[in-house]
C-alpha cells in the first residue's frame, strides 16, 4: 500500500550560505501569470528607453598628434596597441588601456600615407609622400639609441597605400602600381598595371589570402589574384571609391567606401551590381573598417561623423559625433568586437564603444542574463511603433540634419523628375533603374 | 622606350663590323642587354641571324644529309612545303590579356564559391561564438607544454644545467612511435563518426530501458496477461522456426522448459493452496470472478507442468513431425476430457462444483484473443442498459422504480448532462464570466430539485419552486433565500410522468443556455429528476447568493441583451439614401419623391465581417480601435512575416523568466554573437573550409533515431492536445 505523506526537507528551502541567493518556489502555471504579453510589452519599452539613456559610446580620446591623422592600424597580436601615422609624417604608438603615446617616431617627410602590422605584430610598415616604404620594429629601442627602421626600401612613385598578407611575408602597396612585395627584396616581385596610373587603396583578402582589391581614381575597384598573371576584373563606378575593406569571415564580400556619399557591398562573383547599397551619411565618406565578427561595418566620413551598419541593411543602426570631432578621415574596428577607433582632422584619436548602451567590463551572470532578456525584448518589439521610436531616435547636429533633409528633397526631385520623363516618353524608352543598378557604371573583364 | 634608346645605342667595336658587313650586304643586327632590369623588353631578346628567313627548303637539306630521318617526317615536310597556307596571326595583346583575365576571373570566382556553403551556415546560425577556432580545452601533454618554455632566469638556468649535467631525457621524442602511430590512426572524422555510432546505441539502450520501465510501472494485470500470453506466442513460433533451422538450440530451449517445469512441479504454486487461494475458495460460491481466478491459477500449473516431448535422435531426422507431435503428446493422456475442468485432472477437491461448469476453454481462450473487443462490447452493454433505464423510467415508471433506485438512474442523466456541457465548453472560444455565472445557477438548479421536494406540509411550494425551473435573475434570488444545506431523504418520485418527458430532452439539449430563447420567453415549468446524490460545493452556494445579492433588483441580463443587440445593430450596414426630394420631379410640401427614383438612389452597403462574438451569447466584444491602443500597435504586418496570425503568435509566446523555466528563458534569450572579453577574433582562417563542410552546424543532435522521430512527433502531437484543452480550460 502506498501511503502519501507530506513531508518538508529543509534542503529543499534552506539556503547553505546567508551569501546564496533566495531560492523562490515557483509555479509556472499560466493561469497565476496573467497578462504575459501587455507585461512584456511594458519591459520591452522600459528596456527601449534604459538602452537609450545608458547610450554614451564615447570612452576616450588621444591627443597628441600635432597634425590631422591620416591613417590608424591595430596591433596584429594585442588589443592595448594601435598605431597611428599623421599627416606632418609622425606615427605614434598608443597603449589604449593607459590611454597614452609611448612612443613617437618621425617615420616620414610629408604625410604618412598608411600603416600595417605584421601578421606576427613583431613589426609594422610606413609608407609616406617620400617615396619610401619603412619596416619599423614593434618594440622601441633602447634609451639613448636612435629610433632607425628595421628596413627601407626606396622607391620611384608616391606610395599611397600598403597592407600585409595574413601569414606570408610579403605585401602589397599601391601608387601608380599595386605592387607586391617580398619582406627580403627591395623590389617588387609582382607589378600589377591595367590602364590606370594611381590607386588609393589596396587591401589583401584575409579569407582567400591570394585575392586582392584595389581602388583607383578612375572611379574603379580592380580585382586582383596574386597568382594569376593578370588582374581579374574592373568594376568602374560613378564617382571615385576611397577606400575598401573585406569581410573577415565571408571570403567574397567587401565593402567600398565611395565619394557619392555611400558605401557600396559587392559580391566578387556578380560585380555588376552591388549587394547592398549602404546610405545615410551626408557627405563623402573616407574610410571604411568591419566589425572582426563580420556582422558590422564602421565608415568614417567628410560630414564629421562615423556610422556603424549592419553587413545587409541600407541604413545605419548608430551615429557618432562629437562637436569637437572634424572631417573624419580613418576608423578601425577592435579586434574584439568591442571598440571602435576614429582619427580626425582635428588631431585626435577617438575610442567609441562599438555597442553604445553596453555596459564594460566583467559582467555577473544576472547583469548578463539581464542583458541579453532586455537586448531580445527589444527585438521582439521593434515593430512596435512606441518602441520603434525611441529605439531609432538619434540626434544630430544641426548642419547635418539640414544636409540630410536637403538631400532627402534633392533625391526626391531627381525621382519625381524621372517619374515625368517616364511618363511623358514613349513607354520602355526610359528604364526603371533600381538603386543598385543606379551606381555601377561598368564591369570590365 | 627604354628598349628603343637601347637599340639605337651600339658598342663602337660593333662598328666596325658592321661596316665589313655593310660591305658584304649581309647585314647582322646584334642587339645587347646593358644594364640589369626586372623588366625585360621583348624589343631585344634577339638570336643570332635576326632577319633572315628560315625556309623549309633549309630544314629539308640537313634531313636530306642525315640518312636518320624516316621517310614519314620527309614526307609530311614536303607536303608543308607544297602547302600555300600561312599561319593566322596571333591574337594582339588586349585580346590575350582579356582571355587571360576572364580565365583567372573564373577560377577565382569558383573557388570563392566553395565558402558559399559556411556563409550561408553562418548567417542562419543562431548563435556564433567568436573566436571561431578555439583551442580545445582539453589537457596537453605535459612535454608539449614544457617544449615550449624556455629558460628564463638565472635561477632556472642553475636547475636546467643541473639537469643536462645528469644527463635527464629532455631531448628524448614526446611521444613513443607506438604513441604516435595510435594517435594518428583515427582521423578527426572516423573519430566523429565513431562517435556518433557509439551515441546511437547509447541512446538506443536508453530507450529501450526506459520503455521497459515505463512497462513495468503499468498496473494492469489484464495488459500484462495478455502481453506474457503474446511473448509466449512468439517465442512458440520461435521455436517451431528454431527447431527446423536450429536443432541444437531448440534442443536446449526444451531443456529449459523441462527445467522450469520441474520446478513448477516442486513448488507450491499455483496449486490453489495459498493464502489467497483460500480466501478466494470461499468467495467462489457467490462471486463469478472468484471463480475465474482460480480456475486461470490451475490453468497455469497445467500449462506449466505439461510435459514437453524431447525430440530423440532418431526423430531429428523429421522436425516436421517432431513438432507436430507436440501438441499430439499433450493431449494424450485426457484427450477426451475438458483440461480446465479440475474434475477430470483429479486436482481440485469436490468443493466448488460450480466452477467448472461456468466457463469452457474455448470460451476463455476467445475472451482473451479479442480483448479489446470485449472492452467495446461492455460499453457498448453498458450504454444499452442505461438506455433501457432511461426508456423504461420514462414508460414504465412504477414497475422499473421498485427494482432500481432511483438515484442510479439520476446519476447517469447527470453524467451525461456533464459530457454535453464538455462539448459544449471544447466549442466555445472564449472567456466569460456569465459563462461561469449560468453554469452556477444550472448547477444550483440540480442542487435544489431534490430539496424541495419531500415533505408533505411545503407540498404547494414545492409545485411552485422545485419542479419549475425559471430562468432569470429575480427568480434565481427569490430560490436563493431558501438553498440551505438540508439533508436530503429518499429520492421521492416526479409526480406525472407527463411532466418527466417534458423535462428530459431539454435537460439534454441544455449545452448552454441561449440567452434569447429563455430570456424574451416566458419561463417554462420544467421537471428534472431529483437528486439526492448530487450535492454541489457549499462554496459555490455561498458565491451564487452573493452575485444574487450583489445583482439584486437590476435586470442585468435583459439589459445586457439589450445592450448587444443594439451594438449588433449599430455595426450593421445602413441603407443609404441619396434621393433629393424635388430633383427631376415636382417638389414641396406634402410631396414624396416617387418610388422609382428612391429604389435607384437607395444603395445597400456590404455586410460587414460577422462579429467575433456572433455564437457567444453572454459577450460584447467591442470591434471599435480605440486611439489611446493604436498608438502602441503595429499598422502594418513587419517585414519577415506573412500575415497576421505569424506575427501575433510570435508576440504571444513570452520568454522571460515569469513565464518559463530558466534554461527555456536561458535558450530563448541566448544572444546571436557571443564573443570572449579581452579575445582577438581573426579572420575566418582557409581550414575552417574543410572543417565545417564534414560537420553539420548547428545544435541538433547529431543522430536522429526513426522510432524516436515519430515518438517524438506523438508527443508532440499529445502535447498539442493538451495545450489545446488547457488553453480551453483557461478560456472558460
Amino acid at each position: 500500500m502506498k501511503v502519501k505523506v507530506l513531508c518538508r526537507n529543509p534542503d529543499d528551502y534552506v539556503r547553505e550560505t546567508t551569501r546564496d541567493i533566495q531560492r523562490v518556489p515557483r509555479n509556472f502555471d499560466p493561469t497565476l501569470h496573467p497578462f504575459e504579453v501587455p507585461r512584456e510589452y511594458t519591459r520591452a519599452l522600459n528596456a527601449t528607453k534604459l538602452d537609450r539613456l545608458f547610450a554614451k559610446p564615447f570612452v576616450a580620446s588621444l591627443d597628441g598628434h600635432r597634425d590631422g591623422i591620416s591613417c590608424i592600424t591595430k596591433h596584429a597580436k594585442s588589443l592595448s596597441t594601435i598605431i597611428s601615422g599623421a599627416c606632418d609624417g609622425e606615427v605614434k604608438l598608443w597603449n589604449l588601456p593607459k590611454r597614452e603615446c609611448f612612443r613617437t617616431i618621425q617615420a616620414h617627410e610629408g604625410f604618412v600615407r598608411a600603416v600595417c602590422s605584421r601578421f606576427c605584430g613583431t613589426s609594422f610598415f610606413t609608407v609616406g609622400d617620400d617615396k619610401t616604404i619603412k619596416q619599423w620594429n614593434m618594440e622601441a629601442p633602447g634609451y639613448g639609441v636612435r629610433e632607425e627602421p628595421i628596413n627601407t626600401i626606396l622607391g620611384k612613385v608616391v606610395f599611397t597605400g600598403i597592407d600585409h598578407h595574413q601569414t606570408e611575408s610579403t605585401f602589397a602597396t599601391c601608387g601608380q602600381t599595386v605592387d607586391i612585395w617580398d619582406e627580403q627584396r627591395s623590389s617588387p616581385i609582382r607589378s600589377f598595371s591595367w590602364g590606370v596610373d594611381s590607386f588609393s587603396c589596396v587591401r589583401y583578402n584575409p579569407v582567400e589570402t591570394d585575392l586582392l582589391a584595389s581602388c583607383a581614381s578612375d572611379r574603379s575597384i580592380v580585382l586582383y589574384d596574386t597568382r594569376e598573371s593578370a588582374p581579374l576584373r574592373k568594376v568602374i563606378m560613378q564617382l571615385r571609391s576611397n577606400t575598401l575593406c573585406w569581410n573577415p569571415m565571408e571570403a567574397y564580400y567587401f565593402t567600398c567606401a565611395n565619394e557619392d556619399y555611400n558605401l557600396y557591398t559587392y559580391d566578387i562573383r556578380h560585380l555588376d551590381v552591388p549587394v547592398t547599397v549602404h546610405m545615410d551619411h551626408v557627405s563623402a565618406v573616407l574610410d571604411v573598417d568591419y566589425s572582426p565578427t563580420g556582422k558590422e561595418f564602421v565608415s568614417a566620413s567628410f560630414d564629421k561623423s562615423i556610422r556603424i551598419f549592419p553587413k545587409n541593411k541600407g541604413h545605419s543602426r548608430e551615429v557618432y559625433h562629437t562637436k569637437r570631432m572634424q572631417h573624419v578621415i580613418c576608423v578601425r574596428w577592435s579586434a574584439d568586437n568591442k571598440y571602435v577607433l576614429s582619427g580626425s582632422d582635428e588631431m585626435n584619436i577617438r575610442l567609441w564603444k562599438a555597442n553604445a548602451s553596453e555596459k564594460l567590463g566583467l559582467l555577473s551572470s544576472r547583469e548578463k542574463a539581464a542583458a541579453s532578456y532586455n537586448k531580445k525584448l527589444i527585438e521582439k518589439y521593434q515593430h512596435h511603433p512606441q518602441v520603434r521610436r525611441i529605439a531609432r531616435h538619434r540626434h544630430l547636429p544641426r548642419d547635418m540634419l539640414n544636409q540630410k533633409r536637403q538631400l532627402q528633397e534633392m533625391k526626391a526631385a531627381r525621382r519625381r523628375k524621372e517619374q515625368n520623363v517616364r511618363k511623358h516618353s514613349k513607354p520602355g524608352s526610359v528604364p526603371l533603374l533600381t538603386e543598385k543598378e543606379k551606381h555601377v557604371a561598368a564591369v570590365v573583364e | 622606350m627604354r628598349g628603343n634608346t637601347r637599340s639605337c645605342w651600339k658598342p663602337s667595336a660593333l662598328w666596325v663590323d658592321e661596316r665589313v658587313s655593310c660591305s658584304s650586304k649581309i647585314r647582322k643586327k646584334q642587339k645587347e642587354r646593358s644594364e640589369a632590369s626586372v623588366q625585360v623588353s621583348e624589343f631585344f631578346v634577339n638570336a643570332e641571324g635576326t632577319g633572315e628567313k628560315v625556309n623549309l627548303s633549309d630544314l629539308l637539306k640537313t634531313i636530306e644529309k642525315t640518312s636518320v630521318a624516316s621517310n614519314k617526317t620527309k614526307k609530311q615536310l614536303k607536303n608543308l612545303q607544297d602547302s600555300k597556307q600561312t599561319l593566322e596571326l596571333p591574337l594582339n595583346k588586349q585580346q590575350t590579356e582579356k582571355i587571360q583575365r576572364s580565365i583567372a576571373y573564373e577560377k577565382t570566382t569558383k573557388e570563392v564559391s566553395t565558402w558559399e556553403n559556411i556563409i550561408v551556415q553562418n548567417q542562419k546560425a543562431e548563435q556564433m561564438v567568436f573566436p571561431l577556432n578555439q583551442e580545445s580545452s582539453a589537457p596537453k601533454l605535459v612535454e608539449q607544454v614544457v617544449a615550449s618554455w624556455k629558460v628564463q632566469t638565472p635561477l632556472e638556468q642553475e636547475i636546467f644545467g643541473l639537469l643536462h649535467k645528469n644527463s635527464q631525457p629532455s631531448n628524448d621524442p614526446v611521444l613513443t612511435p607506438v604513441e604516435e602511430a595510435s594517435l594518428k590512426a583515427m582521423s578527426l572524422e572516423e573519430a566523429k563518426i565513431r562517435r556518433a555510432e557509439l551515441q546511437k546505441a547509447r541512446a538506443l539502450q536508453s530507450y529501450f530501458e526506459a520503455k521497459a520501465r515505463r512497462e513495468k510501472q503499468i498496473k494492469s494485470k489484464k495488459y500484462h496477461k495478455v502481453k506474457k500470453k503474446g511473448k509466449l506466442k512468439k517465442f512458440v513460433k520461435q521455436f517451431d522456426e528454431m527447431v527446423k533451422t536450429n536443432p541444437e538450440e531448440a534442443l536446449d530451449e526444451l531443456k529449459k522448459m523441462e527445467l522450469a517445469r520441474m520446478k513448477e512441479r516442486m513448488s507450491l504454486k499455483h496449486q490453489n493452496s495459498g493464502k489467497w487461494a483460500k480466501s478466494k475458495a470461499i468467495m467462489a460460491k457467490y462471486d463469478d470472478s472468484a471463480r475465474k481466478a482460480m480456475q486461470e491459477q490451475l490453468q497455469m500449473n497445467k500449462d506449466l507442468t505439461q510435459k514437453v516431448v524431447v525430440p530423440s535422435d532418431d526423430e531429428h531426422e523429421s522436425n516436421e513431425e517432431a513438432s507436430e507431435t507436440v501438441p499430439d503428446f499433450a493431449n494424450d493422456p485426457e484427450p477426451v476430457l475438458d483440461p480446465v475442468n479440475p474434475w477430470m485432472r483429479g486436482q481440485l477437491t469436490r468443493e466448488e462444483p460450480e466452477v467448472s461448469r461456468v466457463t469452457t476453454e474455448e470460451a476463455q481462450t476467445a475472451e482473451e484473443v479479442n480483448e479489446e473487443e470485449e472492452l467495446l462490447g461492455e460499453f457498448e452493454r453498458k450504454r444499452k442498459l442505461r438506455q433501457a433505464d432511461e426508456e423504461d423510467l420514462m414508460t414504465t415508471e412504477e414497475e422499473s422504480k421498485k427494482e432500481e433506485p432511483a438515484s442510479e438512474v439520476v446519476e447517469d442523466d447527470v453524467v451525461e448532462v456533464s459530457d454535453t456541457e464538455e462539448e459544449a465548453e471544447e466549442e466555445e472560444e472564449d472567456v466569460s464570466e456569465f459563462n461561469t455565472l449560468f453554469r452556477l445557477m444550472r448547477s444550483e438548479k440540480t442542487v435544489e430539485g431534490p430539496k424541495h421536494t419531500p415533505g408533505q406540509e411545503v407540498e404547494e411550494e414545492l409545485l411552485n419552486e422545485g419542479e419549475i425551473q425559471v430562468r432569470n435573475m429575480e427568480d434565481l434570488e427569490l430560490l436563493g433565500e431558501d438553498v440551505e444545506p438540508q439533508p436530503t431523504a429518499e429520492a421521492s418520485l416526479p409526480q406525472t410522468a407527463a411532466e418527466e418527458d417534458t423535462s428530459e430532452p431539454l435537460n439534454k439539449k441544455k449545452r448552454e443556455i441561449d440567452l434569447q430563447e429563455v430570456l424574451t420567453k416566458e419561463a417554462k415549468a420544467v421537471r428534472v429528476p431529483f437528486l439526492p446524490t448530487v450535492i454541489e460545493d457549499e462554496e459555490q452556494g455561498e458565491q451564487i447568493s452573493l452575485i444574487k445579492e450583489a445583482f439584486a433588483g437590476d435586470d442585468v441580463i435583459s439589459d445586457f441583451i439589450k445592450d448587444k443587440k443594439k451594438q449588433e445593430a449599430d455595426g450593421m450596414p445602413k441603407v443609404v439614401d441619396l434621393t433629393l426630394p424635388g430633383w427631376g420631379e415636382w417638389g414641396g410640401v406634402g410631396l414624396q419623391p416617387s418610388q422609382r427614383k428612391r429604389k435607384r438612389f437607395t444603395t445597400k452597403m456590404a455586410p460587414p465581417p460577422p462579429r467575433q462574438d456572433r455564437k457567444l451569447p453572454d459577450v460584447i466584444i467591442s470591434e471599435k480601435e480605440s486611439a489611446s491602443v493604436a498608438s502602441h500597435q503595429v499598422s502594418h504586418i513587419p517585414f519577415p512575416f506573412q500575415n497576421t496570425a505569424q506575427f501575433e503568435s510570435s508576440i504571444r509566446t513570452p520568454i522571460g523568466s515569469t513565464w518559463n523555466t530558466q534554461s527555456v528563458v536561458k535558450k530563448m534569450t541566448k544572444p546571436k554573437v557571443l564573443t570572449t572579453l579581452g579575445a582577438i577574433i581573426e579572420p575566418m582562417a582557409k581550414d575552417m573550409k574543410n572543417n565545417k563542410s564534414t560537420t553539420p552546424a548547428g545544435k541538433e543532435p547529431a543522430i536522429v533515431l526513426e522510432g524516436n522521430k515519430t515518438a517524438k512527433g506523438d508527443s508532440e502531437g499529445s502535447e498539442k492536445s493538451r495545450r489545446r484543452t488547457k488553453s480551453k480550460k483557461k478560456k472558460n
